[in-house]
């Protein structure tokens, strides 16, 4: 008995239509996971530095050991701007100068400067993996000295001892020179931008676009959708009505969830860092492009919802069909977390450009970095997907397939088919 | 003029026909019968008229107005009520007559269509509970009031009385006949052979998509030699 039951319930839950949607995303993300390559490889690999050592000390030397051991150095030299050019060409990670005083220095009780020009291709939590190993050699480079100093037994202060070095650290990051930032300080301060933003957006288009496919489910299940179908109204205001009602019920809930969200992340970032004297502070135009970025993939992801809603037989089909544009959504968000849209591959930058939600989630960053094309293309791209979506969908509902559903081809003249009355 | 002119209407779905090429007829103030069984294609020739699916061949015009082309003229001058229609489960009944009656009109007619929805309804103080409290008798008397208190032309009407019980059927049918009265052209379908009788001036007979004899109840009687439509349409089908 009990067997029949499940077989039953099975048969009516184990569909192609559920089935298609989570096979497509596994491959998605299979094949997102290969292109974007392992986070434990590139922490093994060496960083690939260059280096220019002023002092030729003692000190110096026992740096450079350390640092030619477990880099990959692709400038060792006397010329800074030589150097920094070398490790552009060579996508290496930073150039690190040792000064001339440098060993001198710490023999006189005052920490040894180094000097890091650091190369940061992006903002993103995997872009900042690499120069985290080249911290990781400071710190090497800082416990050798001390060990000298150690065995020197010397009469400096134990604190110097303890951290004979400093930096000075400078980042070029997309054309811009950022003075006193390293790239791990720099994206704990964009950290807003790479974790909350996506969230938000992620959040809002799963909200609205559940409203919008689930009222499409009800309208069909309700069986309210033929008397809509038949009031003195434009096909265009049913399906702009829905999307708009949606997008305002998504964005309630949204807020709701980010009042929580937002305090939760304020705890990971540092307060005393002012983006301004930085150059990375937004005005007021940079606000109304993100406004508008957010609000056009809004009504984009909506449109997309509305086209799938059409498919939905009830509310409960309606969910399934939430599926996808949860997957979007969530590829998008997790993408832009973790990479920066300028490292990440060609084929992974199409797909990413195509999927609408991606660029309020990159508006904020790229406009701090004054990449404005990107934002403008995303949002003229997102609005003629929006439009051609709405087209779609007016036609869909011009159309039978919104009452009778799909007509199976091969059908026995005379014999009518399933998803409709006659 | 007449309310609908149906001229060798055929409508596929797919490979499947679902009409085979039907004309018919409704005059002004007049209420047509559709009868015949389930799947022969009344509601098809209703969805088709009420601008809800596409034609494959043949014309269909509404006062005039022909479909598809003049489609948003049509949907100004009908009213439809599917056989399986719902309301909206989350508004009262009376945020349902508002609704609807927002398309039709504004200021004072809106409040003439909303007064004439609350009196065909006849839902008392119930019209301030939540559709989704409603029996299926009253969801059924809400609609026929959403259908008909917009003063449509031609009201279309799909099994209006289905799965209610004897004294809401009739109470139905005693405002579809006050409608009419009213210079409502109502054009229905029913596979309930005697309020088909009791209710059309005249009615056609359709089976597998075709109509297999029309005219008033007492000509098709006379013309089948059968004491009522039931017995009309069970010979005209042979």
């Amino acid at each position: 008995m009990i067997g029949n039951i499940i077989k039953k319930e099975f048969k009516e839950l184990f569909v192609l239509s559920t089935l298609i949607p989570i096979v497509v995303v596994a491959i998605v993300y299979g094949s997102v996971g290969q292109m974007i390559g392992n986070v434990g490889e590139t922490i093994k690999e060496k960083p690939v530095i260059g280096i220019v050592d002023m002092d030729s000390g003692d000190f110096s030397d026992i740096a450079m050991s350390v640092l030619t051991e477990k880099a990959e150095v692709i400038y060792n030299g006397n010329d800074a701007g030589e150097g920094l050019g070398e490790v552009r060409e060579e996508n290496g990670v930073a150039l690190l100068v040792i000064p001339e005083s440098f060993s001198q220095n710490i023999y006189t009780n005052h920490p040894g400067e180094i000097e890091i020009y650091w190369i940061m291709k992006g903002a993103g939590m995997m872009d900042s993996v690499s120069s985290g190993a080249v911290e990781g050699l400071i710190q090497s480079v800082n416990q050798e000295i001390s060990g000298k100093l150690i065995q020197q037994d010397s009469s400096l202060d134990p604190a110097l001892v303890l951290a004979p070095t400093t930096r000075i650290d400078t980042t070029f990051f997309k054309g811009k020179e950022i003075e006193g930032l390293s790239p791990s300080q720099l994206g704990n301060m964009l950290i807003s931008q790479s974790i909350v933003i996506p969230i938000v957006v992620m959040m809002l288009i799963i909200l609205a676009g559940a409203s919008v496919i689930s009222s499409m489910g009800l309208e069909k299940e309700n069986k309210t959708l033929e008397t809509l179908l038949t009031l003195p109204v434009r096909r265009s205001n049913i399906v702009i009505g829905k999307m708009v009602g949606s997008a305002l019920v998504g964005m309630i809930m949204a807020a709701i969830y980010m009042i929580g969200f937002s305090r939760y992340m304020t705890s990971f970032q540092s307060s005393d860092i002012n983006l301004a004297d930085f150059g990375l502070a937004l005005g007021m135009p940079d606000y109304l492009l993100v406004g508008i970025s957010l609000f056009v993939a809004l009504l984009a992801g909506l449109s997309l919802c509305i086209v799938l809603g059409t498919f939905a037989k009830n509310y409960r089909s309606a969910q399934a069909l939430i599926f996808p544009i949860t997957a979007l959504a969530l590829f998008s968000a997790f993408i832009v977390m973790f990479k920066d849209f300028d490292t990440i591959p060609v084929v992974l930058k199409v797909l990413v450009f195509a999927i609408p939600f991606s660029h309020p989630m990159m508006a904020i960053r790229a406009l701090m970095l004054d990449n404005y094309s990107l934002v403008i293309g995303g949002i003229a791209y997102a609005a003629v997907f929006t439009a051609i979506m709405i087209a779609v969908a007016v036609r869909i509902f011009n159309s039978d397939r919104l009452l009778t559903g799909s007509v199976r081809r091969r059908v026995a003249r005379g014999k009518p088919a399933w998803g409709f009355r006659r | 003029m007449k309310a609908v002119e149906v001229r060798e209407l055929v409508k596929d779905y797919g490979n499947f026909r679902a009409i085979n090429g039907i004309s018919f007829e409704v005059n002004e103030g007049e209420v047509f019968g559709l009868i015949g069984p389930n799947g022969a294609g009344k509601t098809t020739a209703l969805r088709v008229i009420a601008t809800l699916l596409q034609i494959t061949s043949g014309s269909v015009t509404v006062f005039g107005y022909e479909l598809p082309k003049e489609a948003g003229e049509v949907r100004k001058i009908i009213s439809y009520l599917p056989e399986e229609a719902g309301a909206y489960k989350n508004l009262t009944g009376r945020e349902y007559l508002n609704f609807i009656a927002k398309f039709f009109g504004e200021g004072e007619k809106f409040q003439d269509i909303v007064q004439r929805g609350l009196k065909i309804s006849n839902l008392g103080e119930r019209i301030n509970d939540k559709v989704d409290t409603y029996s299926k008798g009253m969801t059924r008397r809400l609609l026929v009031g959403r259908a008909l208190m917009v003063n449509p032309r031609l009201a279309i009407l799909d099994e209006p009385t289905s799965g209610l019980d004897v004294l809401n059927a009739q109470e139905v049918r005693r405002i579809i006949n006050s409608s009419v009265e009213a210079g409502v052209a109502v054009l229905l379908s029913s596979h309930n052979m005697l309020e088909v009788e009791l209710l059309c001036h005249r009615i056609a007979l359709i089976n597998d998509g075709i109509i297999v004899a029309s005219g008033t109840a007492a000509e098709l009687k006379k013309e089948y030699d059968a004491r009522n439509i039931e017995e009309v349409f069970v010979k005209a089908i042979k």
